[in-house]
């Protein structure tokens, strides 16, 4: 597969083009990547998360948090009707103040994404399909492909997949990075160009720090255009120690490769507070060539509302309510 | 040197009461308590607006439970509380005492009077309806009935002044409004805090769920109005609101208040002529519900 990985851009004339050559070239490459210190990670997670931001950088801080929400809706309960009303939130956050911006896309399951389409039609948000049998990644290749195929069909700007972490965890690394290359060739569109594609770690189930990191440069490699930390459907979502262990490869890709690669930290992401602290280990990780909604994003639901609340405390001086946000 | 080592006092840290914990408050600061006579007493934690922000979220997670639970059973909560109330009464007396500068005949007269007001209106619990609601008389084949409902979550600012403010005023605006199956946030009276506090350790023994009662201490001008415009307070109880000019002044506060429509109870005309120990009447009751009225079609 060593012509696939060459064809990821950039990597060509890094020193990476031939790592994916093999099954033994690449866990060569993975396990040769430096041990993390957990310690050190967890301390320097925590530190970043003590900052006092207020007034005018909060403000600044709410407006770019908003602006960075892949606004997500992922139940088996999720109707037609639901997924417009989402739409209409996502185009509108906050009726009362025409100043609030828009989020920067709408998630759904593939059968939503003509709907959800249809829905923003006229505005810049992007629509993103979960697929490749989300959440669980359990499903043969010819069927992942299928349902990223037919998601991009419909219309999605964006695809979330999740990998097969199975074969990760059993070490079966060349599985997983030429699963990701073809669901990015499934990305394609007939007209030559490409749904981004997302691709999903799990990272509460990927157990240690060090394959967090291993994944990370596996996806990056297979030509992952951001990654993702959760799907939202487990236990262990989205922590800050993960989510700066992701910001740090993704830097240290764009070094060696010049590719820059963007980042989704999902679930678990509820108050203003902690999307504040996800901006600053961006801020202080990749600086602000990240701090875009085209490069770094927050999958969440509830965010947008305390997000909201804190804006309208902000703008009226008034604390807010839940009874004065949309009940998702 | 003595052959016998003196005891170093163990002296009680009071913490602020919100969701059901006794967190400091997240200012890490504390004011001094004196007696009447302006001796100190102890440290009680400065709640901010932050920390009333924090309780107003507490008593909005517990008014589901807390509204939903039958009358029957808040009543005997409330007892509950009575009971433990009981089983500190010194500690409620010496408390009191100090407080409000009495003797300590008639701070423990004040605690029992409080316990009995528990009980009080423990008993109205499952009453309350009765004199509330009801079945109204309509021109149509219908059964038309109306029942009373809790208002959400209420800020209380307690009694600052008048005789047995610092524990009966506190039990008078407090049981009446969370025994209709309200929550409430209270801003404990800013110079005599310490039974307020206790209370809270009180509240916290006797099955009442964390979140039905807050009480944050600190300078009443800072707290009360971030109650009265809390977009998600429901209802304002003013009756401590005794400053004549400034921010917690009960008019600027009524003026917060009417941005978002609030229930409001307004202060005495003389809060410091005001003898807690004067039997209180349902107003209080009264004052902190909502009237559901149903039409069902009769003979179906």
């Amino acid at each position: 597969m060593s012509t696939v990985a060459a064809n990821a851009p950039g990597v060509a004339g890094s020193g990476l083009q031939d790592v994916a050559a093999s099954e033994a070239s690449l866990r060569r490459f993975l396990h040769g990547l430096p041990g993390v210190d957990q310690v050190g990670l967890e301390a320097r997670a925590a530190t970043l998360g003590t900052r006092s931001i207020k007034t005018t950088a909060k403000a600044y801080a709410i407006d770019l948090a908003i602006s960075m929400i892949d606004l997500t809706t992922l139940e088996g309960a999720d109707t037609v009707g639901k997924v417009r009303a989402l739409c209409a939130k996502g185009r509108t956050p906050d009726p009362t103040d025409p100043t609030t911006p828009r989020v920067a896309a709408i998630c759904v399951y593939p059968d939503m994404v003509a709907t959800a389409k249809d829905a923003l039609r006229g505005t810049d948000i992007q629509v993103a399909s979960v697929a490749t049998a989300f959440p669980a990644g359990r499903a043969a290749l010819p069927v992942k492909l299928a349902d990223t195929a037919d998601a991009v069909a419909a219309g999605a700007d964006e695809i979330d997949m999740v990998i097969d972490r199975g074969a990760f965890l059993s070490g079966r690394y060349l599985d997983v990075f030429n699963e990701i290359v073809a669901v990015k060739e499934a990305c394609k569109r007939p007209d030559g160009t490409s749904a981004h594609l997302k691709v999903i770690f799990e990272t509460g189930e990927l157990q240690t720090y060090d394959n967090v990191r291993r994944v990370s440069w596996l996806a990056m490699l297979a030509g992952a255009d951001f990654i993702k930390t959760s799907t939202g459907k487990v236990a262990v979502n989205a922590t800050p120690p993960v989510t700066l262990l992701m910001l740090e490869a993704v830097r240290d890709f764009r070094a060696q490769t010049g590719v820059q690669v963007g980042v989704k930290p999902a679930g678990g992401i509820k108050t203003t507070k902690d999307a504040m602290k996800y901006l600053v280990m961006v801020n202080e990780t990749l600086g602000d060539d990240w701090l875009t909604p085209h490069w770094f994003r927050f999958g969440a639901s509830s965010l947008l509302n305390d997000l909201l609340m804190q804006r309208q405390k902000l703008t009226t001086g008034r604390y807010s309510g839940p009874d004065y946000v949309t009940v998702d | 040197m003595s052959d016998v080592a003196t005891r170093l006092d163990v002296l009680k840290t009071y913490k602020l009461y919100v969701g059901g914990k006794f967190p400091r408050s997240e200012s890490g600061r504390v004011y001094e308590v004196t007696d009447a006579k302006g001796e100190w007493l102890a440290n009680a934690p400065l709640g901010t607006r932050k920390d009333t922000r924090d309780a107003v979220l507490a008593a909005r997670a517990a008014v589901k439970g807390w509204a939903g639970t039958t009358a029957y059973n808040r009543g005997q909560v409330l007892y509950r509380v009575a009971e433990m109330l009981q089983g500190r009464r010194e500690q409620f007396a010496a408390e009191v005492a100090v407080s409000e500068g009495i003797g300590p005949k008639k701070a423990a007269a004040l605690v029992d009077a409080a316990i009995d007001r528990w009980v009080w209106y423990a008993g109205w619990t499952d009453k309350v309806a009765q004199i509330a609601g009801g079945a109204n008389p309509v021109a149509g084949p219908y059964f038309n009935l109306s029942t009373p409902e809790p208002t959400g979550v209420v800020g209380i600012v307690a009694p600052q002044a008048g005789y047995g403010h610092s524990l009966l005023g506190l039990v008078s605006v407090i049981a009446p409004a969370i025994a209709t199956g309200n929550t409430v946030v209270v801003a404990a009276a800013a110079d005599a805090p310490l039974p307020a506090l206790s209370l809270g350790e009180v509240l916290a023994t006797s099955d009442v769920p964390g979140g039905v009662v807050n009480i944050i201490s600190g300078r009443t001008a800072d707290i009360a109005p971030t109650l009265a415009s809390h977009q998600d307070v429901n209802a304002l109880d003013l009756t401590g609101a005794i400053a004549s000019d400034g921010p917690g002044a009960a008019p600027a506060l009524e003026a917060a208040a009417a941005d978002t429509l609030k229930r409001v109870v307004r202060p005495e005309l003389d809060p410091f002529a005001q003898d807690w120990t004067n039997a209180p009447g349902t107003d209080r009751l009264l004052s902190f519900l909502e009237t559901k009225t149903v039409w069902h079609p009769m003979g179906i």
